[in-house]
């Protein structure tokens, strides 16, 4: 049985490393996603109704229904979400990814990601930025109007970059931020600095007026997360060809919707293996507390899931500081993540690891054998909806996610015949 | 009185450490009882039993680390207590300067030292035999420390190991040095030409530290854990470490120590020690002397008598029985008098309290012939220490033993057992105590001090009834052993213990004074 | 590798348990890692059977 399995594995892994994510334009989401729909909104994490929904991803919806002008206030939203009018799904189901709150709606522009491997795509919005904001859940008119200029203005310039500019590789890109300090999720100032170096000579070559291309640059500068709607995409059109390899036991998803944490193994095709989120212990913004906090929220950890992100802790240090720890920890987080994933990134390598590549494919036998749980670098957000985030911090995955899993893929292979007696 | 339990998930820590921390957390101003622990059936079932329980109990599962307190509100407070907990934590992990990496398994620390040859186990039982599996099967000797190891395990364990040709040293083995490494329990020593294999923890220590204060060396001190002669297991260990030995290049006098081995197995032994190009000193503690030296091996009759004939027969010296005293009888006369001087007429009990299992074995074997000895190691059944009459009687006791050791650290580790003992069992009515007081790694870092301070304690007790008591001991340890050999030697003797340069005289000095004592002065 | 080979080399011990064997070990300059150990599985029987299905070899 182990002979099967580690085949399994081998090919995931080979999957996985091969990926070639590439940044290759932009699209407005009922045209590009698949499925999309006008009633039809995305959220982070797994499948969730409104009425289970906490703070920030209510707020994103009735954020998103004033912007797609199906409700006027936020009273009406409100009523028209949990109406029956709205479906929700994940956007994992569209090849989709989403930080935080993770709403995506019909109108909204998004990065189109292709993995030049295997020629699935993926999906993501475009960062907002700091603040109030949708993503976390915030929803005055200010959020709508912040929107709209996205929708109107950074849209069309940076699509039109990229016609002119011809596709990004991200994966160099990402290999390149790792050894400047960045782990692509919570710290992403070196790879957005990257991508405005390679597409500022093209934004200014676009059609548009100088207002508008100052307006674009001023704005991705003010904003060190541009990054991360990238790495996000990037990470799951990595992740997605591997999440169909029979009986292996290698993680393709991690995510969570504020009120679940979700994975989901590559044998067991798209099934959800759920727990409750967690509270994240980290450090608190002044003023703020673990009573402030929503459970853990957004599908940022797909980058965790890749190897970069937290489990690459080491080479940001950083973001250590700001999560309360020191650069020896973060260190000791990624040195203990090689003990549950299965084979070294070939191309994301991370100097203060000797240029050890990053720890890739989380196996769930190590993580039950080992009892040690994959490491998340997270913000946190505020559990009332539109405050904004309260802090930062690690946190895990609940273990019950990889118990489920487990149980549900033994089972599988007594169906399939596979286990001897 | 509030009663509140605080919780760490998913948190790690080994059950001294834990134990440790409930002591000194106990010692809170305002903390009237505290559990500190994994959350296992067995501890949670403690906590109960001392009135800790919680609602939160319910939730707690095996991983995660547990402090149930009961404290006067008014003096301190829960957040008060955890931040004793993390102090005392930082202060034992910071002492330790250890900064490396810890990996979370076997498999991860194999990979992190390539050439790793050696896996120490000290995990609670119930799990010690599949982490012993997995490193033979890595093809790494091991020292097993845990006890409660089944013997089908141990059996199946050690089979494998021979097959491979590794060192499964255990269970319940405390005391080996491998290449001059001290593992666990063990005394530090010099480099030498004598090869020690034996099953027992305290005894190998002493009798390794005696032949280093006759100025020889150790080669190789390989344990086999306490239950490797007996049949079942047929002494597969004792025969590997004795075959090792032999072809040894560093090793010329090799030496074994067990408590008597079943017959069959003795057999064996006897077998591969009359083929045995080296000279081989048994000490099968009280064992059989004539089949021992009628294979060609030399036989003993105490631990200390083991240590120098194995100096004798490599030094070329002639061999003869240590039945005595290091000094002169007049000398031992002098001290036997002064001591009986000391006592009144009702005092003529004798409490004798061990910390190590073979130390206490020795004492037994001597004593327990002479007189009637209650004990939890009796020499028979009558004699066990819960048929201690009304009227009373003399009593020794191990105390390293699993009744004295349940939710307690062992008192080689933590003298505050044998400090309690000492309270409750000496009283106006003992005449003589008789300690060991064992050095080493693994031990206590001020042992001596310990006995020295509950000796002062009991003086001042009996003082008060115009009393006093003759006090005897023996440290077990060398001049390069951290607790300063001499130090211990110093500390003892300024509370007017007797100290002697080994366990087997301190219990012969005793049997002298219990003679006088008993016949009265 | 047998016993007397074990006798050749440097010894490099791996830790699992109690801490302070490690920390003596460290003191004398021995090549030793202290395992962070925990219950395999975090000695959960059920994951413990349903791990043993799988890792048998064909």
């Amino acid at each position: 049985m182990i002979e099967i399995i580690e085949n399994a594995n081998k090919e995931a892994l080979e999957i996985i490393q091969n990926g070639q994510p590439t940044l290759i334009g932009l699209g407005i989401a009922e045209e590009v996603i698949p499925g999309m729909a006008k009633d039809l909104f995305l959220h982070a994490g797994p499948p969730i109704t409104w009425e289970k929904m906490s703070g920030p991803l209510r707020g994103g919806v009735m954020a998103g229904l004033m912007y797609e002008s199906m409700a006027a206030t936020p009273e009406e939203a409100a009523e028209y979400a949990a109406s029956g009018k709205l479906r929700f799904d994940p956007c994992h189901h569209h090849n989709a990814v989403g930080p935080m709150a993770g709403i995506v709606t019909a109108r909204m522009p998004v990065w189109i990601v292709e993995n030049k491997a295997y020629g699935n795509r993926a999906y993501c919005t475009l960062n907002e930025g700091l603040g109030k904001v949708l993503r976390m859940g915030a929803y005055g008119p200010e959020v709508i109007r912040h929107l709209q200029w996205m929708e109107s203005v950074l849209y069309p310039v940076l699509k039109e970059t990229i016609e002119i500019h011809g596709p990004i590789d991200l994966k160099v890109m990402i290999t390149q931020a790792l050894q400047m300090g960045d782990e692509v999720h919570n710290r992403n100032k070196a790879a957005t600095s990257l991508l405005i170096r390679e597409i500022a000579p093209s934004i200014l070559k676009t059609s548009f007026s100088n207002e508008d291309k100052i307006a674009v640059l001023e704005f991705l500068n003010s904003n060190d997360h541009t990054f991360l709607n990238l790495s996000m995409p990037a990470a799951k059109a990595t992740l997605e060809p591997a999440g169909k390899v029979k009986h292996s036991t290698i993680v393709y998803t991690m995510a969570r919707n504020g009120t679940e944490f979700g994975i989901r193994v590559a044998a067991t095709g798209e099934r959800w293996f759920t727990a409750p989120a967690e509270i994240i212990d980290g450090l608190y913004f002044p003023g703020f507390s673990m009573e402030d906090a929503n459970p853990d929220v957004g599908d940022s950890c797909i980058t965790e899931t890749l190897g970069i992100g937290g489990f690459s802790m080491a080479t940001a240090p950083a973001i250590v500081q700001f999560v309360g720890g020191t650069p020896k920890d973060a260190v000791r987080y990624t040195t203990s993540m090689y003990e549950i994933t299965t084979e070294e990134s070939r191309f994301y390598k991370l100097p203060p690891m000797n240029f050890r590549g990053a720890p890739t494919g989380i196996d769930i036998r190590k993580v039950i054998e080992t009892q040690v749980l994959p490491v998340i670098n997270t913000g946190i957000a505020h559990k009332e909806a539109g405050v904004g985030q309260v802090g930062a911090g690690v946190v895990h995955p609940p273990m019950a996610c990889f118990e489920q899993a487990l149980e549900a893929y033994v089972n599988l292979l007594e169906d399939e015949g596979l286990l001897e007696e | 009185m509030t009663l509140q339990t605080s919780i760490k998930r998913n948190a790690y820590y080994d059950s001294v450490t834990l134990m440790l921390l409930s002591r000194e957390l106990q010692k809170l101003d305002g903390v009237e009882d505290v559990l500190v622990g994994m959350g296992t059936d067995l501890n949670l079932d403690l906590a109960r039993g001392l009135g800790l329980a919680t609602d939160d109990f319910d939730s707690l599962t095996a991983n995660d680390l547990f402090i149930a307190a009961k404290f006067e509100e008014d003096l301190i407070s829960m957040q008060k207590i955890e931040e004793a907990f993390l102090e005392t934590l930082n202060k034992s992990t910071e002492s330790d300067g250890d900064d490396d990496y810890q990996p979370s398994s076997l498999h991860a620390a194999i990979q992190a030292i390539p050439g790793a040859n050696m896996v120490v186990v000290s995990v609670p039982g119930q799990y010690a035999a599949a982490e012993v599996e997995d490193a033979l099967d890595a093809g790494l000797h091991v020292m097993l420390f845990s006890d409660n190891v089944s013997v089908e395990d141990e059996l199946r364990l050690k089979q494998k190991a021979v097959e491979k040709g590794l060192l499964m040293m255990g269970p319940d083995c405390g005391t080996a040095i491998i290449n001059g490494v001290p593992l666990c329990f063990a005394n530090a020593v010099r480099r030498g030409k004598i090869g020690v294999v034996g099953a027992s923890g305290t005894g190998t220590q002493e009798v390794t530290a005696q032949i280093h204060k006759l100025g020889e060396g150790l080669s190789q001190v390989i344990g086999t854990g306490g239950r490797d002669l007996k049949d079942q297991i047929g002494g597969l260990m004792m025969i590997q470490g004795f075959e090792a030995l032999i072809a040894d290049s560093q090793t010329d006098v090799i030496v074994l120590i067990s408590k008597p081995p079943a017959p069959a197995v003795a057999e064996k032994i006897y077998r591969i020690a009359k083929d045995s190009p080296k000279p081989v000193v048994i000490d099968f503690i009280g064992g059989n002397r004539a089949a021992i030296e009628s294979v060609g091996a030399i036989a003993c009759i105490s631990l200390e008598d083991a240590a120098q004939k194995a100096v004798g027969i490599l030094r070329g010296q002639p061999v003869t029985d240590f039945t005595g005293f290091s000094i002169a009888e007049e000398e031992i006369e002098r001290l036997v008098a002064n001591a009986a001087a000391k006592l009144k007429s009702d005092q003529t009990e004798l409490r004798a309290l061990f910390t190590g299992g073979t130390l206490a074995d020795e004492a037994m074997k001597l004593l327990g012939v002479n007189y009637d000895i209650y004990s939890n190691i009796p020499l028979s059944p009558e004699m066990a220490i819960k048929n201690l009459p009304e009227g009373r009687g003399h009593i020794c006791l191990d105390l390293g033993e699993d009744e004295f050791t349940r939710g307690r650290p062992h008192p080689m580790i933590d003298p505050q057992t044998r400090t309690d003992f000492f309270k409750s069992h000496v009283d106006g009515k003992t005449g003589v105590i008789l300690v060991d007081v064992v050095l080493g790694f693994g031990s206590h870092s001020d042992p001596a001090g310990a006995v020295a301070a509950s000796v002062r304690e009991i003086r001042q007790r009996l003082s008060n009834q115009g009393k006093d008591v003759v006090v005897i001991a023996s440290v077990c340890g060398t001049d390069l052993d951290s607790q300063d050999l001499h130090k211990s030697v110093a500390t003892l003797e300024e509370e007017g213990i007797l100290v002697m340069p080994s366990n087997a005289q301190a219990v012969r000095l005793t049997d002298r004074v219990m003679q006088r004592m008993i016949k009265g002065v | 590798m047998s016993v007397n080979d074990l006798f050749k080399q440097e010894l490099k011990v791996v830790n699992l348990g109690l801490k302070s064997f490690h920390t003596d070990l460290k003191s004398q300059g021995v090549t030793a890692v202290h395992v962070n150990w925990k219950p395999k599985a975090g000695g959960k029987k059920k994951m413990l059977d349903l791990l043993s299905k799988i890792n048998k070899v064909k």
